[in-house]
């Protein structure tokens, strides 16, 4: 894949985060505050790690509904489990997840075996997957979590300052370490190596962001788990789609699948492979999500939450036509759609205005994309 | 090298290869040529095992072998470029040419390897594209099909099978095309060529092979031959 392709594919997402930031900022003297920029982490690492996971199933061109229903289904799961049973959180946390996979173990098998269009398969788990988390909650409705359990540790727990500065210089120095790896393998090869001031630019910024994420954060109450551990999996799902073999078939399915299919790749494989993953990430965005409200309830894993995690994959750069995108978009995604949901909140702005800003946004996002993709044929 | 022996093979009504015989050999450009539906397209899915076969063997080097589906075809060293080209368009050329091949250790892909390979393979095939990080969907037609020619060298096969490479093409992409083929040839392999454009074919091939109506219509030098004896092959008319 080419980088800088991709990276200039996520430059309008950035060119409006910052023109978001500027707007709210100009506002409202709260947005830009280092508890509200907290605040905001916070909110946007559950549905993140939701849309991590249909970045997967999309880079197929595929689409998974039910991912809003698999959330709030395994975290009432989790939450029966821990609280009712009394079992230890990680057990309880590692069945929900087991049964996430399953779901999307099944979405994927009648996806493929069947030929039911994925559309058709998860709209049906949209409704049938929050029926049981209804029936499973029953009468009562709500089930709340131990304040200071671990669960919801997950979303009360903060690295100190030097903390949070050491974990930017950790990763600022892997970086650097590995693009000088990089280089220095791409000249033994004998091998074009790219421009030095451009890598060395890069290494900066990633530098100065790190750095501001980590001096904001701190002067609130410290770096928070949550971000920390959205981050993780965002990071290590790019590593996985962009070197590994897996990752490489994802795209070529996404790209042509009969291609795919003709390399002898297997694709009933690499479908099923992506809807258990899209699955146990939206179920792990469910849990985030009831570890922060620090209780399950009726409206858990709700559509808005299904239609916020599609829209933020799509407005971070990822292709509704499949095999185009990146892990990152979900990050970048989230951080649009949660700062429009988090500056009009603010300006006290009514959720009508609320839901119609958000949609131009995604229309714009598709728009962009639509347009890219006619630009590339030929 | 590699031979077809008596191949028939029949689709309900239809029979569309009657005791097709065909001999290629290292080194070599054959020419398939024939009218639409004369079987050229099913002589080469059974060669590259995609279909089998009613009757009739496949030997190579004098041995029979077993070519039940496209694992069988790599493993005795056939590579099929198919008519719509199979390439992923949303990857890059490296991507490309190692789809459903990467090399990889503990499926962590190896770039840099993949990378001097495919400059080493597009280089040695002559083949010019600027970028090779680019999506390939950004690439001319020509360069398409090059990069999908190169892709059957991957497996470092021994046959190398066309289906019709240049017919989307314009004149100057042709030509690249065919001179990539003369390549083919310089390195030893042996090249089955399918094509409608006996221009193209007179440019490239050694042999012509021709099918009518699913048997064989007559099989001439290259050189030294007329282009009407072939036509008239191809229509059935005049004299074989
Ligand atoms: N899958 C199939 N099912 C039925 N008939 C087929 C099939 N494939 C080819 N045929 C028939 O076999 C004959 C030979 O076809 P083909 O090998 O594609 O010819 P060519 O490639 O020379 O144009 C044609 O009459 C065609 O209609
Ligand atoms: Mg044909």
């Amino acid at each position: 894949m080419n980088l800088r392709d991709r990276d200039l594919g996520s430059w309008p997402v950035v060119g409006g985060l910052a023109a978001i930031a500027v707007v709210f900022g100009v506002l409202n003297e709260h947005f830009l505050s280092a508890e509200n920029l907290t605040n905001l982490a916070l909110q946007m690492a559950a549905t993140g790690t939701i849309s991590l996971g249909l970045v997967l199933v999309i880079l197929l061109g595929e689409i998974d509904l039910s991912a809003g229903s698999v959330s709030g289904l395994c975290a009432v799961v989790m939450t029966i489990l821990y609280v009712r049973h009394g079992w230890n959180p990680a057990a309880a946390v590692a069945v929900a997840l087991a049964v996430a996979a399953l779901i999307g173990a099944l979405h994927g098998f009648m996806f493929t075996r069947l030929g039911i269009p994925s559309f058709v398969v998860t709209l049906a788990g949209l409704i049938g997957w929050q029926g049981l988390m209804l029936y499973l909650l029953g009468r009562g409705g709500t089930i709340n979590l131990p304040f200071d359990g671990a669960v919801a540790k997950l979303s009360d727990t903060w690295l100190p300052p030097w903390a949070g500065f050491l974990l930017a210089a950790l990763i600022v120095g892997i970086r650097t370490g590995s693009v000088l790896n990089g280089r220095r393998m791409r000249r033994a090869a004998g091998l074009p190596v790219p421009s030095g001031r451009w890598s060395a630019l890069r290494l900066v910024g990633l530098a100065v962001a790190l750095a501001a994420v980590a001096a904001v954060l701190s002067a609130d109450r410290g770096v928070p788990l949550l971000l920390l551990i959205f981050a993780a999996l965002v990071v290590a799902a790019d590593l996985v789609l962009r070197h590994t073999t897996f990752g490489r078939h994802v795209f070529a399915v996404g790209g042509n699948a009969e291609a795919a299919r003709r390399a002898g790749i297997h694709v009933t494989r690499i479908r099923i492979l992506a809807f258990v993953g899209g699955s146990v990430l939206a179920a792990f965005g469910g849990i985030l999500a009831a570890g922060r409200l620090a209780a399950v309830n009726q409206s858990s894993g709700s559509s808005d939450t299904l239609l916020m995690a599609i829209a933020a994959a799509v407005i971070g750069g990822v292709s509704l036509f499949g095999g185009r995108g990146r892990a990152y978009a979900a990050l970048l995604g989230i951080l649009v759609i949660q700062s429009i949901t988090n500056g009009m909140l603010l300006l006290n702005v009514d959720s009508s205005v609320r839901y119609m800003v958000t949609a131009a946004v995604l229309a714009v996002a598709v728009a962009i994309d639509s347009l890219a993709r006619r630009g590339q044929k030929r | 090298m590699l031979s077809a022996i008596g191949v028939s093979k029949r689709y309900n009504a239809v029979q569309a290869l009657d005791g097709v015989s065909l001999d290629l050999r290292a080194g070599e450009v054959v020419a398939l040529v024939g009218d639409n539906g004369a079987g050229k397209s099913t002589l080469v899915k059974v060669i590259s095992g995609v279909v089998t076969p009613d009757e009739g063997r496949i030997e190579q080097d004098g041995h029979p072998v077993r070519v039940n589906d496209p694992l069988d075809a790599q493993r005795i060293g056939v590579s099929t470029v198919h008519q719509d080209l199979a390439l992923c368009e949303n990857l890059d050329v490296i991507a490309n040419l190692f789809l459903g091949a990467e090399r990889h250790r503990w499926s962590v892909l190896r770039h840099i390897r993949m990378e001097r390979t495919a400059r080493d393979l597009l280089s040695s095939l002559d083949v010019r594209i600027r970028d090779i990080g680019v999506p390939v969907a950004m690439l001319s037609g020509g360069q398409r099909q090059s990069v999908a020619i190169a892709r059957a060298l991957i497996g470092e096969p021994r046959v190398v099978i066309l289906d019709e490479p240049t017919a989307a093409l314009g004149v100057e992409q042709t030509a690249q095309v065919l001179a990539l083929i003369r390549r083919l040839r310089e390195r030893g392999l042996a090249v089955l060529l399918i094509s409608h454009n006996l221009a193209d074919v007179r440019a490239v091939s050694d042999r012509i092979v021709v099918l009518r109506l699913g048997r064989n219509a007559g099989e001439f030098p290259t050189e030294g031959t007329a282009p009407e004896a072939v036509v008239a092959a191809i229509t059935g008319g005049g004299s074989l």
